[in-house]
Protein backbone atom coordinates (compact mmCIF):
# COMPACT_ATOMS: atom_id res chain seq x y z
CA UNK A 1 0.00 0.00 0.00
CA UNK A 2 1.09 3.54 -0.67
CA UNK A 3 -0.23 6.86 0.50
CA UNK A 4 -0.61 9.83 -1.82
CA UNK A 5 -0.99 13.30 -0.35
CA UNK A 6 -2.51 15.61 -2.94
CA UNK A 7 -2.50 19.41 -2.62
CA UNK A 8 -4.77 21.45 -4.88
CA UNK A 9 -4.35 25.21 -4.86
CA UNK A 10 -5.78 28.12 -6.82
CA UNK A 11 -3.37 29.39 -9.49
CA UNK A 12 -1.34 32.45 -8.56
CA UNK A 13 -2.88 34.38 -11.47
CA UNK A 14 -6.42 33.76 -10.18
CA UNK A 15 -8.00 35.72 -7.34
CA UNK A 16 -8.77 33.60 -4.25
CA UNK A 17 -11.62 35.43 -2.49
CA UNK A 18 -11.51 33.09 0.53
CA UNK A 19 -7.79 33.73 0.94
CA UNK A 20 -8.33 37.48 0.75
CA UNK A 21 -11.08 37.29 3.41
CA UNK A 22 -8.90 35.21 5.76
CA UNK A 23 -5.99 37.60 5.24
CA UNK A 24 -8.31 40.48 6.20
CA UNK A 25 -9.36 38.63 9.35
CA UNK A 26 -5.73 37.93 10.32
CA UNK A 27 -4.86 41.59 9.79
CA UNK A 28 -7.73 42.74 11.97
CA UNK A 29 -6.46 40.36 14.70
CA UNK A 30 -3.08 42.06 14.56
CA UNK A 31 -1.16 39.57 12.43
CA UNK A 32 0.08 42.38 10.22
CA UNK A 33 2.95 40.38 8.77
CA UNK A 34 0.60 38.22 6.69
CA UNK A 35 1.29 39.27 3.13
CA UNK A 36 -1.10 36.87 1.45
CA UNK A 37 -3.22 33.79 2.12
CA UNK A 38 -4.10 31.14 -0.45
CA UNK A 39 -6.64 28.49 0.46
CA UNK A 40 -6.48 25.06 -1.11
CA UNK A 41 -7.49 21.46 -0.62
CA UNK A 42 -5.61 18.56 0.87
CA UNK A 43 -6.54 14.99 -0.02
CA UNK A 44 -5.18 11.67 1.27
CA UNK A 45 -5.43 8.70 -1.05
CA UNK A 46 -4.53 5.16 -0.05
CA UNK A 47 -3.39 3.21 -3.09
CA UNK A 48 -3.40 -0.54 -3.46
CA UNK A 49 0.00 -0.72 -5.13
CA UNK A 50 3.69 -0.80 -4.28
CA UNK A 51 4.86 0.35 -7.65
CA UNK A 52 5.95 3.94 -7.14
CA UNK A 53 6.48 4.62 -10.83
CA UNK A 54 3.01 3.42 -11.73
CA UNK A 55 1.42 5.20 -8.75
CA UNK A 56 2.97 8.47 -9.86
CA UNK A 57 1.48 8.21 -13.34
CA UNK A 58 -1.92 7.15 -11.99
CA UNK A 59 -2.17 9.92 -9.40
CA UNK A 60 -1.16 12.46 -12.02
CA UNK A 61 -3.99 11.20 -14.24
CA UNK A 62 -6.43 11.42 -11.30
CA UNK A 63 -5.41 15.03 -10.69
CA UNK A 64 -5.74 15.99 -14.36
CA UNK A 65 -9.09 14.27 -14.81
CA UNK A 66 -10.89 14.91 -11.56
CA UNK A 67 -9.06 16.14 -8.47
CA UNK A 68 -8.02 19.53 -9.89
CA UNK A 69 -9.61 21.82 -12.46
CA UNK A 70 -6.50 22.94 -14.27
CA UNK A 71 -8.28 26.01 -15.68
CA UNK A 72 -7.93 27.65 -12.25
CA UNK A 73 -6.06 25.18 -10.02
CA UNK A 74 -2.55 23.80 -9.66
CA UNK A 75 -1.79 20.51 -7.99
CA UNK A 76 1.16 18.66 -6.50
CA UNK A 77 1.43 15.40 -4.63
CA UNK A 78 3.74 13.30 -2.51
CA UNK A 79 3.92 9.51 -2.35
CA UNK A 80 4.82 7.54 0.78
CA UNK A 81 5.26 3.81 1.23
CA UNK B 1 -39.95 19.06 -30.43
CA UNK B 2 -38.85 16.84 -27.57
CA UNK B 3 -37.10 18.10 -24.43
CA UNK B 4 -35.08 16.20 -21.84
CA UNK B 5 -34.48 17.57 -18.35
CA UNK B 6 -31.53 15.75 -16.78
CA UNK B 7 -31.79 14.79 -13.14
CA UNK B 8 -28.70 14.19 -11.00
CA UNK B 9 -28.74 13.34 -7.30
CA UNK B 10 -29.01 16.82 -5.83
CA UNK B 11 -30.61 18.60 -8.80
CA UNK B 12 -33.30 20.96 -7.51
CA UNK B 13 -34.37 23.07 -10.48
CA UNK B 14 -35.43 20.10 -12.60
CA UNK B 15 -39.14 20.59 -11.85
CA UNK B 16 -38.92 24.31 -12.70
CA UNK B 17 -37.29 23.46 -16.05
CA UNK B 18 -39.91 20.80 -16.77
CA UNK B 19 -42.77 23.17 -15.93
CA UNK B 20 -41.25 26.00 -17.96
CA UNK B 21 -41.22 23.79 -21.07
CA UNK B 22 -44.65 22.37 -20.33
CA UNK B 23 -46.35 25.68 -19.66
CA UNK B 24 -44.45 27.98 -22.00
CA UNK B 25 -44.29 25.67 -25.00
CA UNK B 26 -46.63 22.75 -24.41
CA UNK B 27 -44.07 20.49 -26.08
CA UNK B 28 -43.28 16.99 -24.80
CA UNK B 29 -40.70 16.88 -22.01
CA UNK B 30 -39.23 14.04 -19.93
CA UNK B 31 -37.12 13.81 -16.82
CA UNK B 32 -34.02 11.79 -17.69
CA UNK B 33 -32.00 10.19 -14.85
CA UNK B 34 -28.22 10.66 -14.81
CA UNK B 35 -27.64 6.97 -15.52
CA UNK B 36 -29.37 7.13 -18.93
CA UNK B 37 -27.26 6.03 -21.87
CA UNK B 38 -29.44 7.13 -24.77
CA UNK B 39 -30.65 10.65 -25.53
CA UNK B 40 -31.31 10.05 -29.21
CA UNK B 41 -35.06 10.72 -28.79
CA UNK B 42 -34.50 14.33 -27.68
CA UNK B 43 -33.97 17.57 -29.62
CA UNK B 44 -33.02 19.76 -26.66
CA UNK B 45 -31.31 18.83 -23.42
CA UNK B 46 -31.71 20.99 -20.33
CA UNK B 47 -29.12 20.57 -17.60
CA UNK B 48 -30.82 22.07 -14.54
CA UNK B 49 -29.57 23.87 -11.47
CA UNK B 50 -29.06 22.45 -8.01
CA UNK B 51 -26.24 20.91 -6.02
CA UNK B 52 -25.50 17.71 -7.90
CA UNK B 53 -23.44 15.33 -5.75
CA UNK B 54 -23.55 17.94 -2.99
CA UNK B 55 -21.09 20.13 -4.94
CA UNK B 56 -18.42 17.79 -3.50
CA UNK B 57 -14.85 18.47 -4.67
CA UNK B 58 -16.01 21.23 -7.08
CA UNK B 59 -19.44 22.16 -8.45
CA UNK B 60 -20.16 19.80 -11.35
CA UNK B 61 -16.88 17.89 -11.03
CA UNK B 62 -18.46 14.55 -10.21
CA UNK B 63 -21.64 14.91 -12.29
CA UNK B 64 -19.59 15.42 -15.41
CA UNK B 65 -18.62 11.73 -15.23
CA UNK B 66 -22.23 10.50 -14.95
CA UNK B 67 -23.12 8.10 -17.78
CA UNK B 68 -25.58 10.54 -19.32
CA UNK B 69 -22.85 13.13 -19.87
CA UNK B 70 -21.26 11.10 -22.67
CA UNK B 71 -24.64 11.28 -24.38
CA UNK B 72 -24.84 15.03 -23.82
CA UNK B 73 -21.44 15.40 -25.52
CA UNK B 74 -22.73 13.30 -28.40
CA UNK B 75 -25.91 15.40 -28.70
CA UNK B 76 -23.82 18.61 -28.69
CA UNK B 77 -21.61 17.14 -31.40
CA UNK B 78 -24.69 16.33 -33.48
CA UNK B 79 -25.76 19.98 -33.27
CA UNK B 80 -28.66 19.40 -30.87
CA UNK B 81 -29.52 22.17 -28.43
CA UNK B 82 -28.05 21.98 -24.94
CA UNK B 83 -28.79 24.54 -22.21
CA UNK B 84 -27.05 24.40 -18.83
CA UNK B 85 -28.48 26.61 -16.11
CA UNK B 86 -26.59 27.41 -12.88
CA UNK B 87 -25.25 24.02 -11.69
CA UNK B 88 -25.95 22.86 -15.26
CA UNK B 89 -23.56 25.55 -16.52
CA UNK B 90 -20.94 24.39 -13.99
CA UNK B 91 -21.35 20.80 -15.20
CA UNK B 92 -20.94 21.80 -18.86
CA UNK B 93 -17.71 23.69 -18.12
CA UNK B 94 -16.34 20.78 -16.08
CA UNK B 95 -17.24 18.49 -18.99
CA UNK B 96 -15.29 20.72 -21.38
CA UNK B 97 -18.39 21.44 -23.48
CA UNK B 98 -18.02 25.14 -22.62
CA UNK B 99 -14.78 27.02 -21.91
CA UNK B 100 -13.75 28.46 -18.52
CA UNK B 101 -15.02 27.66 -15.05
CA UNK B 102 -17.12 29.11 -12.22
CA UNK B 103 -15.38 30.24 -9.03
CA UNK B 104 -16.67 31.25 -5.60
CA UNK B 105 -18.48 34.58 -5.71
CA UNK B 106 -16.12 37.43 -5.00
CA UNK B 107 -18.27 38.41 -2.00
CA UNK B 108 -18.16 34.78 -0.71
CA UNK B 109 -21.93 35.14 -0.28
CA UNK B 110 -24.69 33.06 -1.81
CA UNK B 111 -26.51 35.62 -3.96
CA UNK B 112 -30.22 35.04 -4.50
CA UNK B 113 -32.05 37.93 -6.17
CA UNK B 114 -33.17 39.37 -9.51
CA UNK B 115 -30.49 40.58 -11.90
CA UNK B 116 -30.66 42.60 -15.07
CA UNK B 117 -29.02 40.95 -18.05
CA UNK B 118 -28.09 42.54 -21.34
CA UNK B 119 -28.68 40.35 -24.39
CA UNK B 120 -25.29 40.57 -26.12
CA UNK B 121 -25.94 38.11 -28.91
CA UNK B 122 -29.31 37.26 -30.36
CA UNK B 123 -27.82 35.37 -33.28
CA UNK B 124 -28.20 32.18 -31.27
CA UNK B 125 -30.91 29.52 -31.16
CA UNK B 126 -31.66 30.35 -27.50
CA UNK B 127 -31.96 34.12 -27.88
CA UNK B 128 -33.19 34.87 -31.40
CA UNK B 129 -36.51 36.38 -30.22
CA UNK B 130 -34.77 39.00 -28.07
CA UNK B 131 -33.39 42.16 -29.63
CA UNK B 132 -29.66 42.80 -29.21
CA UNK B 133 -29.16 45.09 -26.24
CA UNK B 134 -32.46 44.09 -24.61
CA UNK B 135 -32.24 44.29 -20.82
CA UNK B 136 -34.15 41.46 -19.15
CA UNK B 137 -34.82 40.59 -15.51
CA UNK B 138 -33.80 37.06 -14.56
CA UNK B 139 -33.06 35.80 -11.02
CA UNK B 140 -29.77 34.33 -9.85
CA UNK B 141 -29.25 31.93 -6.94
CA UNK B 142 -25.66 30.80 -6.55
CA UNK B 143 -22.55 30.84 -4.38
CA UNK B 144 -20.21 29.83 -7.19
CA UNK B 145 -21.14 31.84 -10.25
CA UNK B 146 -18.01 33.90 -10.70
CA UNK B 147 -17.11 33.10 -14.31
CA UNK B 148 -13.41 32.81 -15.09
CA UNK B 149 -11.41 32.18 -18.21
CA UNK B 150 -7.91 33.27 -19.19
CA UNK B 151 -7.35 36.28 -21.45
CA UNK B 152 -6.77 34.27 -24.62
CA UNK B 153 -10.09 32.44 -24.09
CA UNK B 154 -11.87 35.72 -23.37
CA UNK B 155 -10.58 37.16 -26.64
CA UNK B 156 -11.83 34.07 -28.42
CA UNK B 157 -15.26 34.37 -26.78
CA UNK B 158 -15.49 37.98 -27.94
CA UNK B 159 -14.23 37.29 -31.43
CA UNK B 160 -16.71 34.46 -32.01
CA UNK B 161 -19.66 36.28 -30.39
CA UNK B 162 -19.91 33.58 -27.73
CA UNK B 163 -20.89 35.98 -24.95
CA UNK B 164 -24.67 35.68 -24.86
CA UNK B 165 -25.57 37.62 -21.69
CA UNK B 166 -23.75 40.16 -19.54
CA UNK B 167 -24.83 41.41 -16.11
CA UNK B 168 -25.77 45.09 -16.06
CA UNK B 169 -24.44 45.10 -12.47
CA UNK B 170 -21.96 42.33 -11.84
CA UNK B 171 -23.18 40.37 -8.77
CA UNK B 172 -20.33 37.87 -8.39
CA UNK B 173 -17.06 39.11 -9.88
CA UNK B 174 -17.38 37.35 -13.25
CA UNK B 175 -14.75 38.22 -15.83
CA UNK B 176 -16.08 40.89 -18.23
CA UNK B 177 -19.51 40.79 -16.48
CA UNK B 178 -20.25 37.48 -18.21
CA UNK B 179 -23.56 35.83 -17.24
CA UNK B 180 -23.89 33.34 -20.09
CA UNK B 181 -21.84 31.98 -22.98
CA UNK B 182 -22.14 29.56 -25.87
CA UNK B 183 -19.76 27.13 -27.51
CA UNK B 184 -18.22 28.13 -30.82
CA UNK B 185 -21.02 26.56 -32.82
CA UNK B 186 -23.72 28.25 -30.71
CA UNK B 187 -25.79 25.14 -29.94
CA UNK B 188 -24.53 24.73 -26.37
CA UNK B 189 -25.32 27.57 -23.96
CA UNK B 190 -24.52 27.91 -20.26
CA UNK B 191 -25.71 30.63 -17.92
CA UNK B 192 -25.83 31.23 -14.16
CA UNK B 193 -29.19 33.11 -14.08
CA UNK B 194 -32.40 31.07 -14.10
CA UNK B 195 -34.68 31.77 -17.09
CA UNK B 196 -36.93 28.88 -16.01
CA UNK B 197 -37.79 30.88 -12.88
CA UNK B 198 -38.87 33.86 -14.99
CA UNK B 199 -41.65 32.51 -17.19
CA UNK B 200 -44.70 34.15 -15.59
CA UNK B 201 -45.47 37.57 -14.13
CA UNK B 202 -46.65 35.66 -11.06
CA UNK B 203 -43.01 34.66 -10.52
CA UNK B 204 -41.89 38.29 -10.76
CA UNK B 205 -40.76 38.23 -14.39
CA UNK B 206 -41.61 36.58 -17.64
CA UNK B 207 -38.48 37.74 -19.42
CA UNK B 208 -37.09 34.19 -19.53
CA UNK B 209 -39.95 32.91 -21.70
CA UNK B 210 -38.32 33.99 -24.94
CA UNK B 211 -35.39 31.64 -24.34
CA UNK B 212 -37.80 28.73 -24.55
CA UNK B 213 -39.82 30.14 -27.47
CA UNK B 214 -36.56 30.99 -29.30
CA UNK B 215 -35.35 27.42 -29.08
CA UNK B 216 -38.66 26.06 -30.37
CA UNK B 217 -38.52 28.54 -33.25
CA UNK B 218 -34.93 27.48 -34.05
CA UNK B 219 -35.96 23.84 -34.10
CA UNK B 220 -39.02 24.54 -36.27
CA UNK B 221 -37.02 26.67 -38.72
CA UNK B 222 -34.47 23.90 -39.09
CA UNK B 223 -37.07 21.15 -39.22
CA UNK B 224 -39.29 22.89 -41.76
CA UNK B 225 -36.46 23.97 -44.02
CA UNK B 226 -35.29 20.35 -44.00
CA UNK B 227 -38.69 19.08 -45.11
CA UNK B 228 -39.22 21.71 -47.85
CA UNK B 229 -37.80 20.66 -51.22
Amino acid sequence: MMKASVYVTIKQSVLDPQGVAVQGALHSMGFREVDSVRIGKYMELTLDTNDRFEAEARVKAMCEKLLANTVVEDYRFELED
Amino acid sequence: MKFAVLVFPGSNCDIDCYKAVEETLGEPVDYVWHTATDLSAYDCILVPGGFSYGDYLRCGAISRFAPVMAEVAKAAEEGKYVLGICNGFQILTEAGLLPGTLRRNESLKFRCHDTELRVENNDNPFTSLYAPGDVITIPIAHGEGNYYCDEATLEQLKRNNQIIFRYVQNPNGSVDDIAGISNERGNVVGMMPHPERAVSSLLGSEDGKKMFTSILKAWRDRHESASVR
